[in-house]
């Protein structure tokens, strides 16, 4: 039978969308910065039926624009590894720039999460637009759209051929050759791009999904290199025509959502919080404000037009209780969207196929590993 | 054996700590027999450092390699490789495991210290302040080929670099005030007035202005070990480091010797004499009698020694490839070619071949030994061989003497090499009063007995 349509991912960075989230969410304000915390938010999305959770990085603080949101967050990829050691079946994208950071760090970071997960590794192409992240980071300033593009692009590449740069069979472990790999069966990537060059093999064998599942921002970096375009529009009809055009294998809709609760209206939580800052709407983001009922119905008419949606709740500590009790079991009794299944890939949950080295040799196609272990 | 007796030593309350380095590149590993576990499976992980927690170890230890160590032309075939990014793999391991410390070796040349420390910071929180880090400084341009930069330091210019990128981190650890973050929604701003400062470094190495994201952990901050060998990489430790994790473990007159030489660093950096651990890696087997021990041991050298790995360390001592030789016949005829070091097989083992290979000839001819036996017997090792009584003394002697405070075990199996350390061994250093019977602190900080960060 084949898997319903539309996959659904979270974003669980901070204390959710809104800049003044903190001051709603259920814990002290410091206790974010906590591993209680972030366990007990991997745990809820997980338990709600979440297929994929995404973090938000930087290397400068998350603030608002007026200087009174939080200013601390621990690095997406420390977090995402935490948060795969305490739950099984999460799907879990970190945001990784490599605008400055080192593509061979971040392609060793990324196939890591993917070992320590068990095959449930994402990552999320970011970029660091900001001047400031490179003085944070010591490096030349990398200006203008066009040059974050080429890092962007060029890191992909980098990351992409390192994953594949040790084929799944490499630990041959020869008791009669006395040898424990195969060198033919590991690959130098001799990347040449416009600014740098990298050498390889990678350091780390290859994830067990063969490559970690890919999501950019749609037109970031070219669509064949990643496996999940991020789209937007501010309808469901603009959002499914960027999808048709993103040209990636799946697009996920971004969607902002705050939703009623059991004892404040949506409205009235946004304007308890429009008290210290305002919520920008962004033209590329869907926002749905109301009862669970009509979050519902909006990710049914989306569920035609795209292959899936990034949800960015309010208050993640409110708007989770809600997706937990009233959306996703409503999705799943409708056959919308279904659990990610135990012992399976992140891969196999997104219905991707896994991809072989591009070093393999011809002809001999490697089997893939087991998908439990 | 006689006991020591606790009150005639220079410390007499002296107590032994334990780390557990999970190596995943070199031959100390044995992969070939049946026992032997995945490198890379989380679950080989997490079992070894479970076991070194109902151990009451200090730390559980990972190495760093940027780059696949090569000979004879391509990527080292013999041993085991191919290891996680250890922060990722430790903040992993920090949500499932409750007491011990979690130590990432990571490289100051190939890293940039905002990006570095905040990632160490992030673990630190993670793991409630049970985070180190062993400041490596590995800079060669044959490692510089997988990075932006390439090769780009100077030899002289690799601790200074790494001064200077401890400096710019410590400032980052304390860029937060106490009591930075508002204690209730109501207040104005999420973080107190003043209470995040900005760090501003324009050095000879780094040019940086940034505004630290993290808060200080249960520690203050991560434990910082070196373990670079030269003279600089010492004062490089005595100024700078926590924890010493040295190659001066098996031998007591020369664990004693470099742990007075670097107390005389200390002295020199102004720093207290009890302000710096030293533990030397080490392999402990571990035999019911002397006899079960050796032959046990005999075993994990042959398997750690095969034939080929023997020529492999040959070929290195030697300066040319000997791969198509007898590891069982004699060494081979030839002197040794002495080249440049590249540094495609990590640290270079041995600061003069010619001097190294007329000891070999002259102990083989001597003994009677075949090469293998020769690279057994006379080649890069280190490690202790006994029953649990007999160790436990040994290991007493060593740290009430002042020799050391402790080791760094590497299991020669994994994931079950530890056991016979934790069951057997960690008992009787009990029953003698040189090691804990509980943990007492909850960072690793405390486990190592260091004093709090100012
Ligand atoms: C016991 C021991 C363990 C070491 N482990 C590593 C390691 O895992 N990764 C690494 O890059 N260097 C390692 N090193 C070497 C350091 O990189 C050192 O910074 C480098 O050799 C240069 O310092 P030196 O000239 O002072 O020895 C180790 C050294 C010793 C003595």
């Amino acid at each position: 039978m084949p898997r319903p349509a539309l996959h659904l991912a979270v974003e669980i960075d901070g204390d959710g969308a809104h800049p003044a989230a903190w001051r709603r969410a259920a814990h002290a304000p410091g206790e974010l910065l906590s591993p209680r915390r972030l366990a007990r938010t991997a745990a809820a999305a997980e338990n709600a039926g979440f297929t994929l959770v995404t973090l938000e990085d930087s290397i400068l603080p998350p603030g608002s624009a007026d200087g009174t949101g939080p200013v601390g967050r621990i690095g997406a990829v420390e977090r995402a590894a935490f948060a795969a050691a305490s739950t099984s079946v999460l799907g879990i994208a970190p945001v990784l720039a490599t605008t400055y950071a080192e593509p061979f760090h971040v392609s060793s970071q990324i196939a890591s999460l993917d070992h320590v997960s068990a095959g449930r590794a994402g990552w999320v192409v970011g970029t660091e637009e900001d001047p400031a992240a490179a003085r944070a980071w010591g490096r030349p300033v990398v200006g203008g759209a066009d040059a974050i593009a080429r890092e962007a692009r060029d890191g992909l590449r980098v990351v992409r051929d390192l994953w594949d740069s040790w084929e799944d069979d490499a630990v041959i472990r020869s008791v009669a050759t006395s040898r424990y790999l195969d060198r033919s069966r590991l690959h130098y990537v001799d990347f040449e791009g416009e600014t740098y060059s990298v050498k390889g093999p990678s350091i780390v064998p290859r994830p067990p999904q063969g490559r970690p599942v890919v999501l950019a921002p749609a037109g970031l970096v070219p669509a064949e290199l990643t496996d999940v375009a991020l789209v937007g529009g501010p309808t469901p009809a603009g959002a499914g025509a960027a999808a048709s055009a993103a040209g990636a294998p799946l697009a996920f809709a971004e969607v902002e959502v705050a939703l009623d609760a059991p004892r404040e209206t949506a409205r009235e939580r946004i304007a308890d919080l429009e008290r210290y800052a305002p919520w920008e709407g962004r033209p590329d983001r869907l926002r749905y404000t109301g009862p669970a009922a009509g979050l519902v119905e909006l990710l049914a008419d989306l569920a035609g037009r795209v292959d899936g949606v990034r949800l960015r709740p309010l208050v993640l500590d409110e708007d989770l209780a809600v997706l937990s009790r009233l959306v996703l079991p409503e999705l799943f009794v409708r056959r919308l969207a279904a659990r990610p299944l135990p012992g399976t890939t992140l891969r196999t949950s997104l219905g991707l196929p896994r991809p072989l080295s591009r070093f393999t040799t011809a002809g001999a196609a490697a089997p893939a590993p087991e998908e439990t272990r | 054996m006689t006991r020591t007796d606790p009150h005639d030593v220079p410390r007499p309350d002296a107590r032994l700590h334990f780390g557990v380095f999970f190596q995943g590149v070199n031959h100390w590993t044995i992969w070939s027999d049946p026992s032997s576990g995945s490198q890379i499976d989380p679950a080989s992980f997490l079992r070894v450092a479970r076991a070194a927690e109902r151990g009451l170890f200090d730390a559980f230890f990972l190495g760093d390699g940027l780059r696949l160590r090569e000979s004879e032309g391509g990527v080292h075939e013999l041993d085991v490789a191919g290891r996680p990014d250890s922060i990722t793999q430790l903040s992993a391991l920090a949500a499932a495991t409750e007491r011990i410390g979690l130590v990432s070796t990571s490289n100051t040349t190939f890293n940039e210290p905002g990006d570095l420390a905040r990632r160490l910071a992030g673990l630190d929180l993670l793991s409630g302040g049970r985070a180190g880090w062993n400041v490596v400084t590995t800079h060669n341009a044959w490692t510089g080929e997988n990075f932006r930069r390439g090769g780009f330091l100077d030899h002289a210019d690799r601790y200074r670099r790494a001064e200077e990128f401890l400096s710019v981190a410590r400032a980052v650890w304390n860029g937060w005030a106490q009591g930075a973050v508002a204690d209730s929604a109501e207040a104005r701003s999420w973080s107190v007035p003043g209470a995040v400062g900005r760090v501003r470094v324009e050095g000879a190495h780094f040019d940086v202005d940034l505004a630290p994201t993290l808060p200080r952990s249960a520690q203050g901050h991560p434990v910082i070990f070196q373990a670079g060998d030269s003279g600089e990489g010492r004062d490089f430790a005595a100024r700078n480091a926590d924890v010493v994790f040295s190659a001066h473990g098996t031998d007591f007159d020369d664990a004693l010797a470099f742990a007075e030489d670097v107390r005389r660093r200390l002295r020199a950096a102004g720093r207290a004499e009890d302000a710096l651990r030293i533990l030397p890696g080490t392999e402990i087997v571990i035999g019911a009698t002397e006899k079960e021990a050796e032959e046990k041991a005999r075993w994990v050298r042959l398997h750690q020694v095969t034939p080929a790995v023997a020529l492999g360390i040959a070929s290195r001592l030697w300066g040319f490839d000997l791969s198509g030789r007898d590891a069982d016949g004699p060494l081979p005829a030839e002197d040794p070619v002495v080249a440049a070091y590249e540094g495609r097989f990590g640290t270079r083992w041995v600061d003069d071949p010619r001097a190294v290979v007329a000891e070999w000839r002259a102990k083989a001819d001597a003994n009677g030994w075949s090469l293998r036996e020769t690279v057994i017997e006379l080649g890069p090792q280190r490690g202790h061989v006994g029953t649990p009584a007999g160790l436990a003394e040994k290991f007493a002697r060593f740290v009430r003497h002042g020799a050391l405070d402790g080791f760094n075990v590497s299991p020669y199996l994994v994931p079950d090499g530890l056991d016979d350390i934790v069951e057997l061994l960690v008992p009787e250093l009990q029953e003698r009063g040189v090691y804990r019977t509980a943990y007492t602190g909850t960072t690793l900080r405390e486990h190592l007995g260091l004093a709090p960060v100012a």
